[in-house]
C-alpha cells in the first residue's frame, strides 16, 4: 500500500516537472537551454514529453493494477454486506456495540409500529424469529454507500484504461520493435517512407494539418519528439476560406474555416464550417479549428538604403519564400504576415489595446549563413503623441525584439526621414553648413584662425555623426578628450550637432526659421536618435511594406479517440461513487425482543461521526417511545 | 438584519418556498420568452437547470433564499435605472454610489473587511451580538457581490451586444465569485453548526481575495469588461467555472477551519473556539463538498476541452495542476474515510492543500503558460 502511495507521489512530482519544463518544444530550444550534456541526459529520461514517457506510463499501469487488486479484494465483502442482512447476531455481540440500549422487562412490544417507523425513515427491514422465541429485527439504510467504493475505484481504473487506449502505446511498441520510425527530415508528405506513416486503420491519433486557402490534403502530421509521423486520412479536406472576425476593439471574436470533405465512398462532397468550440466529426475523426497561420501572402516591398543616398528599390516577396539581393550577398526570408496586431502602446495606463495594422516578420541572412530576425509594421504608430515607424530586430529567438523608431513626417510617410538622412550623409552640404555656422557665430575677420578651426570642427563632428551617429561621437570623446573636460565637451558637441542638423534640415526642405515649428523641432530630435540607432539595426535596408495580397492558412487538428467514451463513462462512475461514499449515510440497526422480556437495541455505521451520534439519539429515542 | 425581514412559521414557510420557486421559474420563463432567439438548447437547459439548483438551495437553506430574492430584486431595479444606457452609471445617484457593478463590488469589499474585524472582535470578547453583526455584514457583502456580478453581466451587454457575457471569464471576476462562494459555504455551516466563531478565520482568506480585487482594480486597472476570446465562447463556461470555484471555495474554507483546529489543538484560543470534533467534522464536510464539485468541474472541463481543443486531456499545466489538487484531496479523503485517520495531521494536510490549490488557481497563471492563459497577472 505504501508503495502505491509513493508511486502516486512520484506521479505527482513527474506531473509537476511536466508543467514547469515546457513540453514538446523543438529540440533546438532545449539544447540552447541546457547545453548538449544535459540535453542528452534529459532526452534519455524523457523529460521533454514526460506524460508519454515509458516510465510514466508504467507507473500509470501499475496504479491501475493496484487499484484493480483493491477492487477485487474488497468487492466480495462489500457485495455481501450490501445484499445480506446480518441476522445471526446474538445478544452478546449486540451488547458489545458502542451504541446500544437495553430496555429491561418489556414484554409487549408493538412490532408493527416499530417496523412502520423504521420503514418510514427509509430503513430496509428484516424480521427473524429465533428458535428460543426471541425476535430479531434487522434494519439498514444507505448501504449504497458501500457500493460507492466500487464505483469510485472502477471509475478511476476505467478512466486510466480509456486514457491508455488513446495514448501512443501501440506506436511505442512498434517503434521499439523497429516497425516504425519517426521522420525528422523536412520533406513533402508524399516522400515520407512507409515506416514513418500511420495507416488509415490507425484507431487512435491526434494529428495536425495546415491548409492554405484553396488547397487540399489527405494527410495529417503527428508531431513526436524531434520529428513527425504522417497520418493518412480516409478522406480529403479542402479549405475554401478561413476567416477571423473581430470585435470592435480589434480582439479576435471567432476563427472559422469553410471545409469541403471529399470521400471516395460518397457521391457528394460534404461542406461544413467549423470554428473553435464547434468541431465536426466524420468517420470517427473529429476535425477541430486549432490555429491559423499565413498561407503565402504576397508582399510588395520598398527597401530604403540606410547607408547611401541611392534611391529605394522595390522587390516582391511571398511568405515562406526567399529573395536574394545585392548579388546574393543578402537573403530575405519571409516568415509571417499579420493583418491585425493588437498592441498595448502605453503600458500600465488605463488605455485599451489597439490595432496597429499589418506586420511582416522576416529574416535577413548574410552569405556566411548568419541571420537576424526582423519585424516591420506597415503603418506609423502613435507613441507619446508623435508617430513612428517601428521595426524590431533580434539576433536569436530567445531575445526580445529591440526596436528602431523612425519618426513619420507630416504626411505620415517615411520619406522626410530618408531625405534628412541623405542630408546628414551629404558631404558638400555639411561643408556649406559648417561654413555658414562659423560665419554666423564668429563675425569679425580678425579671428580667421578661430573661425577656420570652428568650421573644421563642425565639419568633422557632423561627418563623424553621419558615419555612426551619437555613439560614434561618444567614442571619439572617450578616446580624444581628457576625463576632466568630457562633460563640457559633450554639451558643446550636442549643441553643435543640434544647430548643424537643424541647418541641414532647413536646407534640405527649403525652410525658413519661421517655418520651423515645434513639431519639426521634435522631428529633428527623433530623427537624430533614429539615425543613431540605425547603425545597430544590423540591416542596410529599411523595409517598407507597400501592399499585400493576403492568403491565410487554417490549422486543423484531427483526432480519433476511442478512449473518450470510456473516460467519460469512468468519470460518471467516479462521480456517482464519490457522491455515494460521501453523502449516503450507512446505518444499521438491530432490535432484539427477547421472549423472556427485555429489548436490546444496537446501532452501528461504518463511519462514526457527529452525524451518527445525532442519528443514534433520534432513532433510539423514537423507538424507546414506541416501545414504552 | 436580513433574518428580521422575514419571520416565518411553518405554513408561511411553505408558502414562502412556493413563492420563491415561482419567482425563479417566472424569471426563467420571462428570460426564455424574451431572449430565446439568442440562446441555444444548452443555454436553455442551463437556465432551467439553475432554476432547479437555486430552488433546491433555497428550499434547504432559508437564509440563501432571502439573499437570492434580494439579489434579483435589487439587480432588476438597477437594470431599470440603467434604462439601456451605460452612461447612467455616472448620472444616477443610486447607481453611481450603490448598485452599479463597480460600486456594488466596492461595497462588497467594504462589508467583507468590516465583517473580518467584527468577527475577531466577537471572538476575542466572546460577544455573541458582535458575532451576529459580523455575520450580517458577511451576508450583506454576499448580497452586494452578487448584485455586482449580475449588474456587470447586464452592463457587459450595454458595452456591446457581441461583448456581453457572464462575468466569470477573467481573474477579476472569478475572484469575486470566489469570495461569494466561500462566504456562502461558510454562512451555511455557520448556521448548521451554530457557531459564529470561525468567521474570524474564514474571512481572512476572503479578505485576501478582496485585497487582490482592490489591487487588480486600482493598480492594474484590470476591472474592465473584456470581450471573450473564441475558446471561451461556450455554454460550458457557465458550468465549468462555478463548479470549479465551489471546489476552490470549499477547500479554502476547510483550510481556514484547519487553522482554527491547529490553534485550538495547541491550546491557543481554545476556550474561544468550538470543540475540536466540531471543527474536525466541518473540515471533513467542506473538503467533501469541495471534492465532489472539483471532480465534476474537472470532468466537465475535460469534456469542454474535448470540444474546444480537440482532446479531453492535453496535460496542459492547468489540467495537470487540477489533477494534482484532485489527487491531494482524494488521498486526504482516502486516509480519512478508508483508513480512519483523524486529528491534526489532517488539519495540517488541509492547510497545505490550500497552498497547492492556490498554485493551481493562481500560480499556474503567473508562472506557467498554456491553454488556460485567460487571466494573466
Amino acid at each position: 500500500m505504501s508503495f502505491a502511495v509513493s508511486m502516486l507521489v512520484f506521479l505527482g512530482i513527474a506531473s509537476v516537472i511536466g508543467t514547469i519544463l515546457k513540453q514538446n518544444e523543438p529540440y533546438e530550444n532545449y539544447i540552447v537551454k541546457f547545453g548538449q550534456f544535459w540535453f542528452d541526459f534529459f532526452e534519455k529520461i524523457g523529460l521533454y514529453d514526460v506524460y508519454h514517457s515509458v516510465w510514466f506510463l508504467i507507473i500509470l499501469l501499475f496504479l491501475v493494477i493496484s487499484t484493480t487488486l483493491c477492487i477485487t479484494k474488497n468487492t466480495p465483502t462489500i457485495l455481501k454486506d450490501f445484499l445480506l442482512f446480518k441476522d445471526s447476531l446474538e445478544e452478546k455481540s449486540l451488547l458489545s456495540f458502542s451504541h446500544h440500549l437495553v430496555l429491561k422487562n418489556k414484554r409487549k412490544v408493538n412490532l408493527s409500529q416499530v417496523i412502520h417507523y423504521l420503514k418510514q425513515t427509509n430503513f430496509k427491514v428484516k424480521e427473524k424469529s429465533k428458535d428460543n422465541g426471541d425476535i430479531l429485527i434487522v434494519a439498514k439504510k444507505g448501504n449504497y454507500q458501500r457500493l460507492g467504493y466500487i464505483f469510485t475505484h472502477v471509475g478511476v481504473v476505467v478512466i486510466c484504461l480509456g486514457g491508455l487506449l488513446d495514448g501512443n502505446l501501440i506506436f511505442k511498441a512498434q517503434e521499439l520493435l523497429g516497425y516504425k520510425k519517426i521522420e525528422t527530415l523536412d520533406i513533402p508528405a508524399s516522400k515520407v517512407q512507409e515506416v514513418s506513416r500511420l495507416s488509415v486503420a490507425n484507431t487512435s491519433f491526434r494529428a495536425n494539418m495546415t491548409l492554405a486557402e484553396g488547397s487540399s490534403d489527405n494527410v495529417a502530421f503527428v508531431r513526436m519528439k524531434d520529428g513527425y509521423l504522417v497520418q493518412d486520412l480516409p478522406f480529403k479536406i479542402t479549405l475554401k476560406d478561413f476567416r477571423i472576425n473581430h470585435y470592435s476593439t480589434g480582439m479576435p471574436k471567432s476563427f472559422e474555416s469553410d471545409l469541403v470533405i471529399s470521400d471516395p465512398e460518397l457521391s457528394q462532397d460534404i461542406t461544413k464550417t467549423i470554428s473553435v468550440n464547434h468541431p465536426f466529426v466524420y468517420k470517427g475523426i473529429a476535425i477541430y479549428q486549432s490555429d491559423f497561420q499565413d498561407g503565402g501572402t504576397k508582399l510588395d516591398i520598398r527597401l530604403w538604403n540606410f547607408l547611401s543616398s541611392n534611391a529605394s528599390q522595390k522587390i516582391n516577396g511571398k511568405i515562406f519564400e526567399k529573395v536574394k539581393l545585392d548579388k546574393d550577398q543578402l537573403t530575405y526570408e519571409f516568415n509571417d504576415f499579420r493583418k491585425f496586431n493588437i498592441l498595448h502602446l502605453k503600458e500600465g495606463i488605463k488605455e485599451k489595446p489597439r490595432n496597429v495594422g499589418p506586420s511582416v516578420t522576416y529574416k535577413i541572412r548574410n552569405n556566411s549563413g548568419q541571420a537576424r530576425e526582423y519585424i516591420s509594421y506597415q503603418y506609423a504608430m502613435p507613441i507619446d503623441e508623435r508617430f513612428f515607424f517601428i521595426s524590431g530586430m533580434r539576433e536569436t529567438p530567445q531575445e526580445e525584439f529591440r526596436y528602431l523608431k523612425i519618426p513619420a513626417d507630416q504626411k505620415g510617410s517615411i520619406a522626410d526621414f530618408m531625405l534628412f538622412k541623405a542630408a546628414l550623409q551629404n558631404k558638400p552640404l555639411i561643408e556649406a553648413v559648417a561654413k555658414k555656422m562659423s560665419n554666423q557665430s564668429i563675425n569679425s575677420d580678425k579671428n580667421a584662425n578661430v573661425k577656420e578651426s570652428f568650421e573644421n570642427s563642425v565639419n568633422k563632428l557632423m561627418t563623424l555623426f553621419g558615419q555612426g551617429g551619437f555613439s560614434n561621437i561618444a567614442q571619439n570623446i572617450d578616446t580624444n578628450i581628457p576625463a576632466s573636460e568630457k562633460e563640457k565637451a559633450v554639451q558643446a558637441y550636442l549643441k553643435i550637432i543640434d544647430i548643424a542638423s537643424t541647418e541641414l534640415y532647413k536646407n534640405q526642405f527649403n525652410l525658413s526659421d519661421k517655418e520651423l515649428n515645434q513639431s519639426r523641432v521634435a522631428f529633428i530630435q527623433d530623427a537624430l536618435n533614429a539615425y543613431s540607432d540605425m547603425f545597430f539595426y544590423g540591416s542596410p535596408y529599411y523595409f517598407e511594406l507597400i501592399n499585400y495580397d493576403q492568403k491565410e492558412a487554417s490549422g486543423l487538428q484531427l483526432t480519433k479517440s476511442p478512449g473518450q467514451f470510456w473516460v467519460y463513462l469512468g468519470s460518471l462512475s467516479l462521480v456517482l461513487g464519490i457522491f455515494s461514499m460521501i453523502y449516503l449515510r450507512e446505518r444499521k440497526l438491530w432490535l432484539l425482543i427477547k421472549a423472556k422480556g427485555g429489548v436490546i437495541l444496537a446501532f452501528s455505521s461504518n463511519r462514526k461521526n457527529p452525524d451518527f451520534e445525532i442519528d443514534y439519539k433520534k432513532v433510539s429515542q423514537a423507538i424507546k417511545k414506541i416501545i414504552q | 438584519m436580513l433574518t428580521k425581514l422575514f419571520k416565518s412559521s411553518k405554513t408561511s414557510f411553505q408558502i414562502f418556498n412556493a413563492l420563491y420557486i415561482s419567482f425563479l421559474l417566472g424569471g426563467a420563463f420571462y428570460a426564455l420568452k424574451t431572449f430565446h432567439n439568442y440562446m441555444d438548447i444548452y443555454e436553455k437547459a442551463i437556465l432551467f437547470g439553475s432554476v432547479g439548483f437555486f430552488s433546491w438551495l433555497g428550499w434547504s437553506w432559508n437564509h440563501f433564499k432571502k439573499i437570492i430574492i434580494l439579489v434579483f430584486a435589487i439587480s432588476l431595479f438597477a437594470i431599470q435605472l440603467y434604462d439601456g444606457a451605460l452612461a447612467n452609471s455616472e448620472h444616477i445617484f443610486l447607481l453611481k454610489y450603490l448598485i452599479s457593478s463597480q460600486s456594488a463590488i466596492m461595497w462588497m469589499n467594504v462589508f467583507f473587511a468590516l465583517a473580518l474585524l467584527l468577527y475577531w472582535l466577537g471572538l476575542l470578547t466572546k460577544n455573541n451580538l458582535v458575532d451576529d453583526i459580523a455575520s450580517s455584514f458577511t451576508s450583506l457583502a454576499v448580497l452586494f457581490g452578487f448584485i455586482g456580478l449580475l449588474v456587470r453581466w447586464y452592463e457587459s451587454y450595454l458595452i456591446g451586444l457581441d461583448i456581453g457575457h457572464i462575468p466569470i471569464s477573467n481573474l477579476y471576476e472569478v475572484f469575486i465569485l470566489f469570495c461569494l462562494i466561500t462566504s456562502l459555504l461558510y454562512l451555511f455551516y455557520e448556521e448548521r453548526f451554530n457557531t459564529k466563531k470561525l468567521g474570524a478565520f474564514v474571512l481572512i482568506v476572503i479578505n485576501a481575495a478582496v485585497g487582490f480585487i482592490l489591487w487588480y482594480t486600482f493598480d492594474r486597472h484590470a476591472d474592465g469588461v473584456q470581450p471573450l476570446v473564441p475558446a471561451l465562447q461556450s455554454y460550458w463556461m457557465k458550468i465549468h467555472v462555478p463548479a470549479n470555484f465551489i471546489g476552490y471555495g470549499a477547500f479554502s474554507l476547510a483550510a481556514m477551519v484547519s487553522v482554527a483546529y491547529i490553534l485550538a489543538g495547541k491550546k491557543i484560543l481554545t476556550s474561544y473556539l468550538p470543540k475540536l470534533d466540531v471543527l474536525d467534522d466541518l473540515i471533513y464536510k467542506s473538503i467533501a463538498i469541495g471534492f465532489i464539485f472539483f471532480t465534476i468541474a474537472t470532468i466537465l472541463g475535460a469534456i469542454w476541452a474535448g470540444e474546444a481543443w480537440g482532446g479531453y486531456w492535453s496535460w496542459d499545466p492547468k489540467e495537470t495542476w487540477a489533477l494534482i489538487v484532485w489527487l491531494n484531496y482524494a488521498a486526504w479523503l482516502h486516509y480519512r474515510i478508508v483508513k480512519g485517520l483523524r486529528g491534526s495531521v489532517l488539519a495540517w494536510w488541509a492547510l497545505i492543500g490550500l497552498v497547492v490549490t492556490t498554485f493551481a488557481f493562481l500560480g499556474v497563471n503567473m508562472f506557467l503558460s498554456g491553454l488556460h492563459s485567460y487571466g494573466q497577472l
